[in-house]
C-alpha cells in the first residue's frame, strides 16, 4: 500500500505535535504529561538525565509502544496508534542508538533498501529494476556523507564511525518530513562528532535530496546539542522542565541546578 | 481398570526414561542454544559402550561407571569442543545440521562397525513381580521409574541448590552478565554437556534391557525425547520430565486401547496439539518477541 | 551477475544437456531426482536462507504437491491441471503457515513448522479415502506435452530440466528485484527494516508461500517421476534432510541448493562404493563440512576473498609500522 505524503503544509502548522503524553510502567510513571511542538525545518533537541523518560517518549513517537494517554500528531494527523511501519510510510525516519545497518549488503544497497518500499506497490516492485531507480539519490547521499570510497563494501566491514554515517544516511533516503535521531553521537570518536554536526546541519538547510526535514535529537553530548539545535527541551523525571533556545536553556537556573551542574 | 493402571504405571517407567533424555536435551538448549538432533544416538552409543566393557569382563555396574566417564569425555567434552564451540557464533543453522550429520554418522558407524542386529542387554533389576491392589508391576518398571525420577530430581536440586548449579542457570539466562560476575562461562556450559552425557548413559542403562541394543534404537528415542521436551516446555527443566511422562503413559494407553500402529503417532499428536495451543509448552514461559 | 557466474551457468547447462548421453537409465533417473530436489530446496533457500525464517516442514509442501497431482490424475484430470493446483494450494497453505511466524520467536517457529509437517503426514497416512493411506497411490502416468509423450526417462529428464531452468530464472528475477533486498533486510534486521517501511509481515508470509510453491511444483514432478506416491518421503525426517541440503550448500547463496541437493541426493549414491560404511562417511562428511564451512559450500569464494583482504590489510599495517619506526629512528 502506498501512502504518499499528502498533507497540508499550511504555514505555521507544526510537523509534530505531542499533547499531554503519559506512559506508566506499573507504579512508575516514565512519562507524565509531556507536550511540545516541532515546526517544519526545525532541529529540536531533547536532553535530560538518565531515567528522565526520553527513551520512553521516543519509543512512543516511533510507534514501538502505545502511550496511556495523550496525542501525537504528524502534520495535523493523529498518529498515536500507528506502528513503526505506518509511521515510516507517513514520513517519519529514524536512526538507532545501537548500530542497525544491514551488514551483509553493500553500503549503496543499504541506502536503496531504505527507500525502495516507498515506490509503487509490492506487486509492481516485483518487476522494478534492482535499484528501484534510487541509484542517483543514493549516490547523492553517499557523496554528501563523504563515504564514496567505501560505498561498494559490505556495510558490516566498515568502521563504527562509517557505519554510523550509513545509518544516518539511511534515515534520509525516503525524504521524511521528520527524522528522529537517537543519540547519534553514542560511541562515536570525539573527533568525528563535529563532522556529524556539520552533516546534520547541511541535511537540514541544504539537503541534496528532498526537502528540509525537521529533526528531533536525543543526545547527551551537551556541546553537540547546544551547537546543533534550534530549540531544546529539558526533561526531568518524566516531565518537561523547560523548552527554549540553547541560550535560554543555558541560562535557565532550574535546568542548571537539576541537570547541567555548576 | 486394573489394565488401565498397569498400562499407566509401565507407561510411567518408559516416560521417565524419555524424561531423562528430554532433560539433557533441554539443559543443552538452555546452556548453549544447541539443538542436539543426535540426542537419541547419545543414548544409543553408551549402550554399546557398556556392552563393550562387559564383553571385556566387567560387571554391569562397573561397565556403567566406566561408560559414564567415557561418555562425559566423548559426548560431553569432545562434542562441545569439537562441534559446538567452533560453530557457536554462526547461529543455529550449522550446529543443527552438524548434529544431524552426527546422528547419521553415529547410527551408521555402529551399524557398520559393530552389528546391524540387536544385542541383548542385562537388566539392572531381577525378574520380579509385585501384586499391588490387583495390579501387576514388574520390579523393572518400579525401579526404572524410581531411578529416573531420582536422577531428574537430583539434577534439579543440583541446578537450584548448589553454587555451581545456580551459576549454570545464570549462564543460561544471561551469558554476558554471568561472565561479568566472574563465572567461568565455558566451564559452566561444559557441565551442562557433562550432565547430559551422564543422563544419557543412565537412560541407556534403563531402556536397553527392554528395547535391546541396536544401532537404530536412538532414532525413535531421540524423537520422543525431542517431542517430550517441547510438550513439557522447552525452557523449563521440570517440563522435560512432565513431557516425558505424558508421552510414555499416553503411548501405552493408545497402543492398548486404539491400536499398536498408533503408538509412535501419539507423541506426534500431543506435540501438535501443544504447539497449536501453547507453543511454549505446558510448563514453559512465554518468551516475548524482543523489540 | 558476474561474467564468471554466467560462464559457469552456461557450462553447467551444456553439461546437463549432454550428460544423459553418457549415462544409463538409472543415471538419468538420478539426475532427474536431483533436479527435482534443486527446485524444492531453492524454495527452502528463499524462506530460510534469504528471508531468515525457520522452516523444518518443507517436505510437507513437497508431499502436498505430489499428492495433489496423484489424486487429480487418478480422478482423470490432466497432469498440467494437477501441477497448477499443486502450486496454488501450496501458495495458500504456505501463507497460512507463515502466520505463526509473525507471532513466535525463532525456535518455537521451528517447532510449529515441525508440527505442521507432522499434521500433514498424519493426514497422508490415515485418510485412506483421499490418499490411499499407507498403500499410497500408484500407476501415476507421465504427462504428454503438445502430443509428445514424456513417458521415457530421457524425455522426462529434459522436461524436468526445462521446468527447473524456468523456476530458477523466475527466482533469480524475483531476488534481483527490490524484493531480494527486502528479504535480506527482513533476515538481517527486521526491526530496522520495519522502520524503513519494509512490510515485514507481508514479506514473511510471502517467503513461506513462495518457498512452498517451489516445493509443491517439485512434488508434482516427483509424483510423475516415481509414479507411486506414499507418505514415507514426506516425513519430518525428509524436511530435516532438505534443511541440511540448504545449509550445506550455503543458505542465502543463489546456487547453494544445486550443491546442497547434490550432496543430499547424489553423494549418498556415489558413496555406495564404501558399502556398509557409506552413510557413516556421509554423516561424518556433513559434520566436518559444517565445522570447516559453517556458511556452506558456496561460502568458499567469500572466505578466500576475506583471507586475501586480511592479508593485504595486515601487510599494509606492518608496512606503515615499519615506516613509522624508520622515521622515528632517523628523527
Amino acid at each position: 500500500m502506498n501512502h504518499p505524503h499528502h498533507h497540508d503544509r499550511s504555514a505555521g502548522q507544526p510537523v509534530l505535535k505531542v499533547s499531554n503524553l503519559k506512559k506508566s510502567y506499573g507504579a512508575i510513571q516514565a512519562v507524565g504529561g509531556v507536550s511540545f511542538s516541532v515546526m517544519p525545518g526545525e532541529i529540536f533537541g531533547v536532553i535530560g538525565p538518565n531515567g528522565s523518560g526520553k527513551t520512553t517518549l521516543f519509543n512512543s513517537m516511533l510507534g514501538q509502544i502505545t502511550p496511556d494517554t495523550g496525542k501525537i500528531e504528524l502534520n495535523g494527523e493523529d498518529v498515536t496508534q500507528c506502528g513503526p511501519l505506518e509511521l515510516n510510510r507517513r514520513g517519519v525516519g529514524r536512526t538507532f542508538q545501537t548500530l542497525q545497518v544491514f551488514g551483509k549488503m553493500s553500503v549503496r544497497d543499504n541506502l536503496i533498501v531504505a527507500a525502495q518500499e516507498h515506490a509503487g506497490s509490492m506487486f509492481s516492485r516485483m518487476f522494478a529494476p534492482t535499484d528501484s531507480g534510487l541509484g542517483a539519490k543514493a549516490d547523492a547521499l553517499i557523496d554528501q556523507f563523504h563515504i564514496r570510497h567505501v560505498a561498494h563494501k559490505k556495510a558490516g566491514e566498515l568502521s563504527y564511525g562509517q557505519q554510523k554515517l550509513v545509518d544516518i544516511a539511511m534515515a534520509f533516503m525516503s525524504e521524511p518530513d521528520l527524522v528522529l535521531l537517537d543519540e547519534p553521537c553514542a560511541g562515536v570518536n570525539p573527533s568525528l562528532v563535529g563532522g556529524i554536526s556539520t552533516l546534520l546541519k547541511q541535511l537540514n538547510q541544504n539537503p541534496k535530496i528532498g526537502k528540509h526535514s525537521s529533526f528531533v535529537v536525543i543526545e547527551h553530548n551537551m556541546d553537540f546539542v547546544m551547537d546543533l539545535c534550534h530549540r531544546i527541551m529539558v526533561m526531568v523525571e518524566g516531565q518537561v522542565m523547560a523548552i527554549g533556545t540553547p541560550d535560554e536553556i543555558r541560562s535557565n537556573k532550574q535546568v542548571l541546578d537539576a541537570y547541567l551542574g555548576s | 481398570m486394573t489394565d488401565f493402571l498397569q498400562l499407566f504405571f509401565s507407561g510411567l517407567a518408559t516416560g521417565a526414561i524419555y524424561g531423562l533424555a528430554a532433560l539433557g536435551f533441554t539443559l543443552l538448549w538452555q546452556a548453549s542454544g544447541t539443538i542436539n538432533f543426535a540426542q537419541g544416538e547419545f543414548v544409543m552409543l553408551p549402550a554399546f559402550m557398556m556392552l563393550g566393557f562387559m564383553s571385556a569382563g566387567a560387571p554391569l555396574l562397573v561397565s556403567f561407571a566406566c561408560s559414564v566417564f567415557l561418555a562425559v569425555f566423548v559426548l560431553g567434552w569432545l562434542f562441545k569442543r569439537g562441534l559446538v564451540d567452533p560453530l557457536f557464533k554462526f547461529g543455529m543453522m550449522p550446529i543443527v545440521v552438524a548434529t544431524i550429520g552426527l546422528s547419521i554418522a553415529l547410527r551408521n558407524g555402529v551399524r557398520a562397525g559393530y552389528s546391524a542386529e540387536a544385542s541383548p542387554f542385562p537388566s539392572l533389576f531381577a525378574d520380579q513381580l509385585y501384586h499391588v491392589a490387583g495390579v501387576t508391576l514388574t520390579l523393572a518398571d518400579v525401579g526404572t521409574f524410581a531411578l529416573a525420577l531420582a536422577l531428574v530430581l537430583a539434577t534439579q536440586a543440583f541446578m537450584t541448590k548448589t553454587v555451581t548449579g545456580r551459576a549454570m542457570q545464570a549462564v543460561a539466562q544471561n551469558t554476558e552478565s554471568a561472565a561479568v560476575l566472574g563465572i567461568n562461562v565455558p566451564r559452566m556450559i561444559f557441565y551442562a554437556f557433562a550432565i547430559n552425557a551422564v543422563l544419557a548413559v543412565a537412560a541407556a542403562l534403563l531402556v536397553t534391557p527392554t528395547y535391546l541394543a541396536k544401532f537404530d534404537m536412538g532414532e525413535s528415542l531421540g524423537n520422543k525425547a525431542f517431542f517430550a521436551a517441547i510438550i513439557g516446555g522447552f525452557n523449563n527443566s521440570r517440563g522435560a520430565l512432565l513431557g516425558g511422562l505424558i508421552v510414555g503413559v499416553c503411548e501405552n494407553l493408545a497402543a492398548a486401547y486404539i491400536s499398536p500402529a498408533y503408538k509412535d503417532a501419539v507423541a506426534l499428536v500431543i506435540f501438535m496439539v501443544v504447539i497449536l495451543f501453547k507453543p511454549q509448552g505446558l510448563l514453559g514461559k512465554k518468551e516475548e518477541r524482543k523489540v | 551477475m558476474k561474467k564468471t557466474t554466467l560462464i559457469f551457468i552456461a557450462a553447467c547447462a551444456v553439461l546437463m544437456l549432454a550428460a544423459p548421453q553418457f549415462l544409463k537409465n538409472y543415471g538419468i533417473y538420478l539426475l532427474t531426482y536431483w533436479l527435482i530436489f534443486i527446485i524444492a530446496t531453492m524454495g527452502l533457500n528463499l524462506t530460510v536462507g534469504y528471508a531468515g525464517q525457520k522452516s523444518l516442514g518443507h517436505a510437507a509442501f513437497f508431499g502436498i504437491g505430489a499428492y495433489t497431482v496423484a489424486i487429480l490424475m487418478k480422478a482423470g484430470l490432466s497432469f498440467w491441471l494437477g501441477l497448477s493446483a499443486a502450486a496454488l494450494i501450496c501458495f495458500v497453505v504456505g501463507i497460512i503457515l507463515g502466520f505463526p511466524a509473525l507471532r513466535v520467536q525463532t525456535i518455537y517457529l521451528a517447532f510449529a513448522t515441525l508440527g505442521f509437517n507432522t499434521a500433514v503426514w498424519l493426514v497422508m497416512r490415515n485418510e485412506e479415502w483421499l490418499t490411499g493411506g499407507t498403500f499410497g497411490i500408484n500407476n501415476i502416468a507421465r504427462p504428454s506435452l503438445l502430443g509428445l509423450s514424456l513417458d521415457g526417462n530421457l524425455a522426462y529428464y529434459y522436461f524436468t530440466l526445462a521446468v527447473t531452468l524456468l523456476m530458477v530464472a523466475l527466482l533469480w528475477g524475483l531476488l534481483r528485484s527490490p524484493w531480494g533486498k527486502a528479504f535480506t533486510a527482513l533476515r538481517d534486521n527486521p526491526i530496522r527494516a520495519e522502520s524503513l517501511g519494509v512490510d515485514i509481515q507481508r514479506y514473511t508470509l510471502l517467503s513461506f508461500a513462495i518457498g512452498a510453491v517451489y516445493a509443491g511444483v517439485a512434488g508434482a514432478l516427483f509424483a510423475s517421476l516415481v509414479q507411486f506416491i506414499e507418505p514415507a518421503p514426506f516425513t519430518v525426517g525428509a524436511s530435516i534432510m532438505m534443511y541440511l541440503m540448504v545449509v550445506v550448500g550455503g543458505p542465502g547463496y543463489f546456487l547453494g541448493p544445486v550443491l546442497g541437493a547434490a550432496v543430499g541426493v547424489v553423494l549418498p549414491e556415489w558413496l555406495r562404493f564404501a558399502q556398509a560404511w557409506y552413510l557413516f562417511v556421509f554423516g561424518s562428511a556433513v559434520v566436518l563440512l559444517m565445522i570447516w564451512l559453517p556458511d556452506g559450500l558456496l561460502s568458499i569464494p567469500d572466505r578466500i576473498k576475506a583471507k586475501k583482504q586480511a592479508r593485504i590489510e595486515s601487510a599494509a599495517r606492518s608496512a606503515s609500522a615499519q615506516a613509522a619506526t624508520k622515521n622515528g629512528a632517523s628523527a
